[in-house]
């Protein structure tokens, strides 16, 4: 099988998932809403809380990269939910007796989840600057900054592959992943600054790779200083575009094998 | 000339169950197999052994002369497979549903669209082929999912259960369909519960039950195993149904069943409506009553009952519940 014709057949399963995102939209509004939803509680709810020196603009400004953070990883399960569904109903069966690659299902998948995720950071990006959030520190940075979410959620959405193929059903993934998912991006400088963690909390966000990707965001889009403001930060958060791009690599290098591996048996029950 | 499906002694065991125990069969080109079995026999795992879905512990099998653990890919070039759950994706329309699968056979963008329109055309879809297949009745998702299995003209077809769950409309006009196919000479592999079905379309056919064949044979070899109708009696007092079983006895060609509780009798006969005139006549001398009597044609339930003494629903009871396995 030629790699051109995998790619052709990864962008045609990519085709056909981003069909059914305009068919149910539903999925992307509430992957969306509940994000804007986050940045208007943090910011106004708890804002004032967390942030009393000021009017808390500073806190809304150093909120925004956490919530990308959380977000495009949340979206990540849309690949597990999504190809768990596909082998309940048989349509992996289908794709797996056609002559097609066998990669291409699961390329074609994490692949659309790209496409969703730059929808929801532009509708984020906006709301962002609705509440005052800024871009200080150039286009190009925050192209790199938006690039590194990406790259980092693309690689977590090959671990949801794995998971979606291994589970019953799409309701499994949902759950699961939002009871490992949803503390994993707290326990980070997702949402509040790591000095207000007590030790060993502090530890683990420090090295967290949600916090180094956040971070790296942080800074491309010019909202913190270098270092996240820690008095002695950890080598990740020093180097958090380093750390987020060799945890995104070990990430592939895994879970790609494996989610791929597991699909070539996947077949409906 | 190959064989366009040939197994010979497929074992796969899922935990302690055996779906598949040595099972053998053969499809000359060209020609119809059914496969006809009652739920959890191993006629769904069979297929998905055949069509590279599911690796067999042991045995071998090939399609068009390629083995199918040896070389899937090469074997999913001559096949074409419709399942027992219409694996339709509903969120596209129709006719997005077959280019994507003619795309995947790499036919080419305009040849996977014309080839779309040809068969929505063909499949009786062609009103319904840019609506959403969610909107689909059962009968228009069998439809559609078979011509998904037919975008790329294949010589080996593999149809899992085709009319399970149709109405009798939809499932009539199916097998026009599949007996289109066949005349055009597809070889075909098809699982079925029902007698008839497998009566109507295959040249041959192979009964499976816990995985392996039980029996084979023409239709009509097969039925004369089982004996050509079943005369169903019911007789008004409880008290002469010995005496209506030891009228009725010569009459049968296989073992007369006794059924107490619905005071009936269920005799194996050939012969059709003058068998029935000689009951009724025998019954009436004696003076024995009816409530009811009917001729109907064998079963599954009769076939398998003949074959390894016991019905299909005990059967079901008696497993627990396993999903199309």
């Amino acid at each position: 099988m030629s790699l051109s014709t995998a790619v052709s057949d990864g962008f045609v399963v990519a085709k056909r998932n981003l069909i059914k995102v305009k068919r149910v939209p539903d999925l992307l509004v509430f992957t969306t809403l509940s994000p804007i939803m986050f940045v208007l509680l943090f910011a106004y709810v708890f804002g004032g809380a967390i942030d009393q020196s000021g009017d808390g603009s500073a806190y809304r400004e150093f909120l925004i990269a956490g919530i990308f953070a959380q977000t495009v990883v949340f979206g990540s399960t849309i690949t597990g939910a999504g190809i768990a569904e596909d082998v309940q109903k048989g349509i992996i069966d289908r794709f797996r007796t056609l002559p097609m690659s066998p990669s291409a299902v699961l390329f074609g998948r994490t692949l659309s989840d790209v496409v969703n995720n730059v929808i929801v950071l532009v509708v984020m990006s906006l709301t962002g600057l609705a509440v005052g959030w800024r871009i200080r520190d150039g286009f190009w940075h925050a192209l790199v900054g938006f690039l590194l979410l990406l790259v980092f959620a693309y690689a977590i959405s090959w671990i949801m592959a794995l998971v979606g193929l291994l589970v019953p059903s799409p309701e499994v993934v949902n759950n699961a992943s939002f009871i490992i998912i949803f503390p994993l991006t707290f326990i980070a400088n997702t949402f509040v600054q790591l000095e207000t963690l007590p030790g060993p909390l502090r530890t683990f966000a420090e090295w967290n790779p949600i916090s180094a990707v956040t971070q790296a965001a942080r800074e491309n889009f010019g909202n913190v200083p270098p270092g996240g403001g820690l008095s002695t930060p950890s080598w990740a958060l020093q180097n958090p575009e380093l750390y987020t791009l060799i945890w995104s690599a070990v990430v592939l290098l895994v879970f790609v094998p494996l989610a791929s591996a597991r699909y070539a048996r996947a077949t409906s029950r | 000339m190959v064989d366009a499906v040939l197994a010979e002694g497929l074992v796969k065991t899922y935990g302690k169950v055996r779906a598949l125990d040595g099972l053998s069969l053969r499809v000359p080109e060209g020609e119809v197999l059914g496969v006809l079995g009652p739920n959890g026999a191993g006629k769904t795992t069979a297929v998905k052994v055949l069509t590279t879905l599911v690796r067999p512990d042991s045995g071998t099998a090939s399609v068009a002369g390629v083995d199918v653990v040896a070389d899937p890919a090469g074997v999913r070039r001559s096949i074409g497979v419709s399942g027992q759950n219409a694996a339709v994706d509903e969120y596209l329309t129709g006719f997005e549903n077959l280019d994507m699968v003619g795309r995947l056979y790499h036919l080419g963008a305009r040849a996977s669209r014309e080839r779309a329109r040809e068969l929505l055309r063909e499949f009786d879809l062609e009103e319904a082929g840019d609506r959403v297949a969610k909107g689909y009745s059962g009968g228009m998702r069998r439809r559609l999912d078979l011509a998904g299995a037919l975008v790329a003209r294949p010589p080996v077809l593999f149809l899992d259960e085709p009319t399970t769950g149709l109405d009798p409309r939809s499932r009539t006009s199916m097998w026009e369909v599949i007996r289109g196919l066949v005349a055009g000479g597809t070889s075909l592999l098809l699982t079925t519960q029902y007698l008839e079905e497998a009566d109507l379309l295959a040249d041959n056919i192979v009964v499976v039950d816990h995985g392996r064949v039980i029996a084979e044979g023409t239709a009509d070899e097969l039925k004369a195993q089982v004996g050509g109708e079943r005369l169903q009696v019911t007789v008004a007092d409880p008290a002469q149904l010995g005496r209506a079983e030891e009228l009725l006895t010569p009459l049968a060609v296989g073992p007369v069943v006794r059924e107490e509780e619905r005071r009936g009798l269920l005799v194996p006969v050939t012969g059709g409506a003058a068998r029935l005139a000689d009951a009724l006549r025998l019954l009436d001398g004696e003076g024995v009553a009816l409530d009811d009597v009917g001729l109907r044609r064998p079963t599954l339930d009769d076939v398998f009952l003949t074959l390894t003494g016991r019905s299909t629903a005990e059967d079901d009871a008696a497993l627990p519940k396993e999903a199309s396995a």
